[in-house]
This record gives structure tokens, C-alpha cells and sequence, in this order.
């Protein structure tokens, strides 16, 4: 089941060529681009590891992408995220966030039911990625 | 054989149609002398603009080897034509942004192990997509300590500049002998290495010239006998040590400024256009390098061998 978190993840995955034009846009007004990732994809995940830190007073898209290559030789097989943070005042939050890589298999999640007191059902979801330990998720 | 693109291309009209030729028509004009520097920006310029023609034609191109080494003393102008090459490679399309990323080694090698890698990662990631210069490139490599961190640099550089020609433009500047001397003891960065251009020396007349057109764009203007107190000025300044050609001549523009100043606070009476802009002889002969002339006075700020001299 195909992870559709954040911007453009109902579209089919982004070209580099895409990436980078996005990257660019975001850079042109002046965001500072951060990579992360991850191998849990709970949508409650919020925090992923940072891949270094934000990218802050780049002018060219060149320099994420080469960090993005880098990141993705060592955690090709996981979820990479890339997001936008935009420091102005008013704003100071992350404008863009999209995701740039996925493993090739995703196997979905389960969705668990609880009884508790008085039939009620609880509910929740868990991947199926997580039955295994951290770093033998995906592949590897 | 099938090339694809037009047949013919009128090299003349494409160089019209670009900004390059205003942009190269501009360097001539406002650039004092460096006549050699000029013909050696003129070829390149020639042979990216040949490139450029030849992938609208469909013939054979590599992306070509931008990177430079920009030789010379101080003051000769390094790091203003460093400026004006990123406008003029900009203006041809070899690098997409028209800035430039002026380093030296403080900004490349760190402190302590582990720090350099990330740190000069930085710098690359900032000066993608344009230009970046090292000034005193030289002290990138200590052959006296080779545990210096500034291998590790130099690593990463020639990495990036050899996997990332068309994202990245790298021009070293530096004193002559010791460029040399580096080169010598990293060859990588030889190799790789296009275009070698030493910037002479500037002559006194070059140097007064330039004098006057930094006061022309101050809005200042000399009198007659202080311009000819200038030209000896120039002819003694050079004797002094630390001479740094063109920046010897903005910071003695400056003082003249600070002296003219002082002059005109302390005249009693009202002022008029004319009096604000000129600078008199008064405000030259003042100087050190004149008045020491016969006596042996000292530089006062001597010793810091890089922001160099007084006047």
C-alpha cells in the first residue's frame, strides 16, 4: 500500500528533474530545505531523523540534490522526506514537505480492533514495516 | 551524418543578441591596463561561445573546464575580475546563477577531526550553481604539518570539481610563486585546472588612472597640482613595503577624504559644490609616504602583512 504523506503524494513519484525544480522554488523564496528519514510510516511519525542539519543560505538546488544523492546511496530503501522551512515572521513553519523516496515494497498496515468494557471496539493501525526490528524493515 | 539543429549560425548576431558582448565591451572600459588579463578573458570567452554554437549545432561537446587559477599580486584586481567572470559565464549559460563565494581557508578547514568534511561541504553547497573563489589558495595545503586538516579540503574540492563541472565554477587566487608552489605539491589541482591567468603589476600611469576614476565614482575630483602630487605619490608609495597596488590607492583615497574633511571643518565660511569635491595638493602632501620622503619615517600600521600600509 503506496504511503501517501504530504505534498504531491497521489501523483506518481517525482522525477529528479522534479525535485529539483521544486527544491528551486523553495530556495527562490528564500526556505531553508532539510532532508529526513525514516523506515517507520505511521502517519503519527512526526519526527524523522534528520540527514544532516537544514540546508540554510543556498541559492542553487544543486547542493540539496547532491545531499539527497548522498542520502539516498545510504538509505535508498527507506522513506526520505524532503520539507521546506520558511523562518519569516508570521510563518516561521514548514511550507513544503514531500516525500523523495520510498522502499520498493510497501507492504501496508494492519488495522487492530480492542474490545474494551461494555463492547466497545478501539481502534488502531499499525504497519506491518514495524513487526520487524528497527533497521531490517525494508529489505536490508 | 545527422547533427541535428540549424545549419548555419551567424556567430556574430549571437554574440550581439547575448549580453556577453556589452558585458566584455564593459570590462575593457572600466578596467585599468591589465592588458593580458583582458586578451586571455577575451579567448575564453571566444571558446565558450564557440562551445556554445557547436551543442546548437549538434556537434560533439563536453561540458568544458571552467575552473581557473588567478595569479598576481596584491591589489591587481583578482577578486574584481573573479566578479565580473561569474556576470560574463552567467551571461554565456555555463553556470545557472550569477554569484560568487568568496572563501579562504578559515572557511574550509575546521578545527578539530570530523569538523573540515561538513564544513567545506557547506561552502560547496552555497557557491552550487556559481562561482566559488579561494583566495590564498596556497594555505590550503601546510607542508610543514601533515596532519593539517587542509587535505582533507583539498580532497573534497577536487572531488567536486571533477563530478560536478557543470554545477560549479572554482577559481583560486593567489600570489604567483607560492600558487606555483602548490600546485607543485598537489598535482590533482593542476590538472584540473583550465585556465592559468597572471595579473601584472600595474604601471604608475595605470595606477594614477585608476586613482581618478575611483574619486570620479566617489564624486571627488583632484586639482590640477594635487594630481600632479599624485603622480609622485604613486612613484614613492611603490618604494614602501606592502605596496598593494590598486587597494594602496583606495586607502590613500581614503585618508585623502578623512584629510580634505578635516580641512573644510576647520575653514571658517561657506562652502560650495566645487569645494566639497576637490581634493588640493594640501590633502595629499600631508601624507607619510611624501613627508618621509627625506626623512626615514615608519609605516605606523606596518606589519600586518595583508590589510597592509599607511599613508
Amino acid at each position: 500500500m503506496r504511503v501517501t504523506q504530504g505534498a504531491f503524494s497521489f501523483l506518481p513519484d517525482l522525477t529528479d528533474q522534479q525535485i529539483t525544480a521544486q527544491v528551486q522554488y523553495c530556495l527562490d523564496h528564500g526556505w531553508a530545505v532539510n532532508l529526513e528519514f525514516t523506515d517507520d510510516p505511521h502517519p503519527r511519525n512526526t519526527y524523522w531523523e534528520m540527514w544532516g542539519l537544514p540546508m540554510f543560505d543556498l541559492a542553487d538546488a544543486a547542493g540539496v540534490m547532491a545531499e539527497l544523492a548522498a542520502c539516498r546511496k545510504l538509505h535508498g530503501d527507506l522513506y526520505i522526506r524532503l520539507s521546506a522551512f520558511d523562518s519569516t515572521a508570521g510563518w516561521e513553519s514548514v511550507r513544503l514537505s514531500f516525500i523523495v523516496n520510498r522502499p520498493a515494497e510497501e507492504p501496508g498496515f494492519r488495522l487492530d480492533r480492542a474490545e474494551q468494557s461494555g463492547r466497545r471496539i478501539a481502534y488502531t493501525t499499525r504497519a506491518y514495516a514495524t513487526d520487524r526490528p528497527e533497521g531490517s524493515r525494508y529489505g536490508a | 551524418m545527422e547533427f541535428g539543429g540549424p545549419d548555419r549560425l551567424d556567430l556574430s548576431a549571437l554574440y550581439a543578441d547575448s549580453e556577453v558582448g556589452q558585458m566584455l565591451a564593459a570590462l575593457d572600459s572600466e578596467l585599468v591596463g591589465l592588458i593580458p588579463v583582458k586578451r586571455r578573458i577575451r579567448e575564453i570567452t571566444a571558446y565558450l561561445f564557440v562551445t556554445r554554437a557547436r551543442q546548437m549545432m549538434g556537434l560533439a561537446t563536453g561540458t568544458p573546464t571552467l575552473h581557473m587559477a588567478f595569479t598576481g599580486n596584491p591589489g591587481t584586481g583578482k577578486t574584481t575580475l573573479a566578479l565580473r567572470m561569474a556576470a560574463i559565464l552567467h551571461g554565456l549559460g555555463f553556470i545557472r546563477r550569477n554569484h560568487v563565494i568568496s572563501v579562504t581557508r578559515d572557511d574550509l578547514v575546521g578545527q578539530y577531526i570530523g569538523h573540515t568534511a561538513p564544513k567545506t561541504k557547506e561552502v560547496l553547497k552555497k557557491a552550487m550553481g556559481g562561482v566559488l573563489f579561494i583566495d590564498e589558495a596556497y594555505y590550503l595545503h601546510r607542508p610543514e604539518n601533515e596532519r593539517d586538516y587542509g587535505q582533507e579540503s583539498i580532497e573534497i574540492l577536487l572531488q567536486v570539481m571533477e563530478n560536478q563541472r557543470d554545477d560549479l565554477v572554482v577559481i583560486l587566487a593567489g600570489y604567483k610563486d607560492r600558487i606555483d608552489q602548490f600546485f607543485k605539491s598537489n598535482p590533482g589541482f593542476r590538472s584540473r585546472i583550465a585556465h592559468h591567468i597572471d595579473f601584472p603589476d600595474f604601471s604608475d600611469d595605470e595606477l594614477v588612472a585608476i586613482t581618478c576614476k575611483m574619486l570620479d565614482e566617489a564624486q571627488y575630483r583632484f586639482s590640477p597640482p594635487a594630481l600632479e602630487l599624485l603622480r609622485r605619490y604613486v612613484a614613492a608609495r611603490r618604494q614602501q613595503p606592502n605596496f598593494a597596488n590598486a587597494r594602496s590607492m583606495r586607502n590613500a583615497f581614503d585618508r585623502m577624504r578623512l584629510r580634505q574633511s578635516l580641512r573644510l571643518f576647520e575653514t571658517p565660511g561657506l562652502m560650495d559644490r566645487a569645494a566639497l569635491t576637490t581634493i588640493e595638493a594640501a590633502d595629499l602632501r600631508a601624507s607619510r609616504v611624501l613627508t618621509g620622503l627625506d626623512g626615514s619615517q615608519q609605516e605606523d600600521d606596518g606589519g600586518n602583512h595583508d590589510t597592509e600600509e599607511a599613508a
